[in-house]
């Protein structure tokens, strides 16, 4: 019996040491307390406050225009510190929505470990995993209802809408509705089975001019960002509303999406 | 000694209590085992002459109860924005689930659709849906007629408010996914389970393939068999007759200029391409290709051997020997006729477990 015990106990205590070594593992290399961290998109185009049909702004080529509806997607939220150290947000709670006619949605509010982040990276759209993932892990905003007014899926050809804007110009024919309507829906992930383009923009901002965000528990930090649609339609290539009032899903999309991650410009940060 | 007694005598109550709550036990029991005689629902069964289904199973488990909630949605004309269109409307089952006598989609308010509903059969084996592959999991088709305008014209939301209105899908919902709520996953995993269930597999062909009820092919079908592996088998590939590929098979541009796969991927590759459809139950799927422009199966054989055209992207079976379309005479094309009558699945279009109960 004596050595059977002593075996026990060998075993006992090599199956402790197992078990703290995996649990030192999982724990994400900073343990401080999580709080939160919230990132405000804040509208505008050009020297202006975006204005939903009220507002009327000019592009690059004269065209003036108004938005109607203005709303994308701002997923797969990263931090990182001075000294390098990346917390990834979970990737289940890292999908939003912005809306222009919802000041609430513009908000984007994520639990980070308490520290300084002087870099912030975000997607604007949504990752290609999650576009090819089943439906029961599409909650949310990631439902994928489709609709054809404010829908950010694509039913047909099965992938989210990242970035929907629709509006009015002079500048854009009438369309079957009798209205001159222009409308950017952007999307492509890359294709499930054939390659396709893949509009998903990464974008990564250097918060250390404007303010690095200084997260501790009780406190808000709000990394206040401008986005500039302008910048959509001015950038490495200018859209015109005359020459392409739908841009949907289709080679020229590439384009527009190229100019995307030139809008957001950090402003300042509320620590 | 008396002690002893006591104690003997205890624990023979206690033996008797023992023996009688596991009579309750064992009756209880025979009562489920009842239960389970009385339902005839197996499950999702593969076929023994299929390969294993693309689906994935694991993350929809077929139930009965969820089989049945799908049956009930697919039969909904709730999920119209009129309530008057079903899925069963465009997918009828005596037609081998496809819209007969209609060469495109007829839809609400009397709108008609751009193409031709395909045949809703052995969906688990597909890689893709719709006729330009532009869906790629199952779970997500059903969004698709549901918000088109000229199908079923709803929006989901409002189809699932509808349901919560009625006790009778809080209850089919309960007893599927033993939740209140109702949700478009939830919905669209019953859906997927009703449609899995949808296996057409027990034509001529296959009891001949299976070796069962001692069937065998009559010579002039043994004979188009024998062409259809030489002339069709190609794309139309065995068991499930089709590859799941897009191919340009040289019909003319269509007066909507659909331009198939093109759509979905944007290469100019794919351009004019789609689908190639299953052969399976075609005597009850006319008429016939993406649009339903040929109305029998004589039309679309004579568009193999004298019609197709040198599109640039013709696929290479079709332009083989400096010759395009497939060279056919006209006995080869009767056998071949006779042959794939052995693929219509009598069994599959009047099984009363898929009809509208």
């Amino acid at each position: 019996m004596k050595p059977l015990y002593k075996y026990a106990i060998l075993i006992l205590t090599v199956l402790t040491v197992i078990s703290a070594c995996s649990k030192k593992d999982d724990s994400q290399p900073q343990t401080a307390n999580k709080a939160t961290l919230s990132l405000q998109f804040d509208n505008i185009a050009g020297d202006r406050n975006l204005q939903l049909n009220t507002g009327t702004y000019k592009n690059a080529f004269g065209e003036k225009f108004t938005v109607q509806l203005l709303q994308y997607f701002i997923s797969n939220i990263k931090v990182k510190t001075k000294d390098d150290q990346e917390f990834v947000v979970p990737q289940d709670e890292s999908y939003f929505l912005v809306k222009e006619s919802d000041g609430a949605t513009q908000f984007c509010k994520v639990k980070v470990p308490e520290g300084d982040y002087k870099t912030l990276t975000f997607t604007l759209g949504v990752d290609s995993l999650r576009n090819t993932m089943d439906i029961s892990k599409r909650t949310g905003v990631l439902d994928p209802t489709g609709g054809m007014d404010d829908g950010m899926y694509w039913g047909w050809n099965s992938g989210y809408i990242f970035f929907k804007m629709e509006g009015t110009s002079e500048q854009a024919p009438v369309d079957p509705t009798g209205v001159r309507k222009f409308r950017f829906h952007i999307g492509g992930f890359g294709g499930y089975s054939a390659p396709t383009f893949n509009n998903v923009k990464t974008v990564t901002v250097d918060l250390s001019a404007a303010g690095i965000a200084r997260v501790r528990e009780g406190r808000e930090s709000n990394v206040h960002f401008f986005v500039d649609v302008m910048k959509m339609f001015n950038g490495k290539t200018n859209i015109s509303i005359a020459a392409n009032p739908q841009v949907m899903f289709s080679n020229y999309s590439v384009n527009v999406a190229n100019n995307f991650s030139s809008m957001f410009y950090h402003d300042h940060t509320e620590n | 000694m008396t002690t002893l007694k006591i104690k003997k005598m205890r624990e023979r109550t206690l033996y008797i209590i023992l023996f009688s709550f596991s009579l309750f036990i064992y009756a209880c029991k025979k009562e489920t085992n009842i239960k389970e005689v009385i339902s005839t629902f197996l499950g999702f069964q593969k076929p023994s002459n299929f390969p294993e289904p693309v689906y994935k199973l694991e993350n929809n488990p077929i139930t009965e109860a969820g089989f049945l909630l799908g049956r009930a949605l697919f039969y909904e004309p709730r999920l119209s924005r009129d309530n008057t269109i079903s899925c069963g409307s465009c997918h009828i089952q005596t037609s081998g689930f496809t819209q007969h006598g209609h060469d495109v989609s007829h839809g609400i308010d009397d709108r008609l659709g751009s193409r031709n509903s395909p045949p809703m059969m052995n969906l688990a084996w597909n890689k893709s849906f719709m006729w330009d592959g532009g869906v790629f999991d199952l779970d997500l088709q059903p969004v698709n007629p549901i918000t088109n305008p000229v199908e079923m014209d709803e929006k989901i939301e409002n189809v699932l408010l509808k349901l919560k209105q009625m006790p009778k899908y809080v209850s089919l919902f309960n007893k599927a996914f033993g939740t209140e709520e109702i949700t478009n996953a939830m919905m669209m995993k019953a859906l997927s389970q009703f449609m899995l269930m949808c296996v057409s597999a027990n034509s001529k062909y296959d009891k001949v393939m299976r070796k069962e009820e001692g069937q065998t092919f009559t010579p002039d079908e043994q004979t188009g068999y024998t062409i259809f592996k030489d002339k069709c088998g190609n794309c139309h590939r065995e068991p499930l007759f089709t590859d799941g590929s897009f191919r340009n098979n040289g019909i003319a541009i269509g007066p909507n200029n659909d331009q198939g796969r093109y759509m979905a991927t944007l290469n100019p590759k794919d351009e004019y391409k789609f689908k190639v459809p299953s052969l399976r139950n075609l005597g009850y799927t006319a008429p016939y290709m993406h649009d339903g422009r040929f109305l029998t199966l004589n039309g679309v054989l004579e568009h193999y051997t004298n019609e197709v055209k040198a599109t640039p992207n013709l696929d290479p079976f079709l332009q083989q020997h400096d010759q395009l379309g497939i060279s056919l005479s006209a006995d080869a094309k009767l056998k071949l006729l006779t042959f794939l009558k052995t693929l219509d699945d009598k069994d599959f279009v009047t099984r009363k477990d898929l009809a509208e109960q």
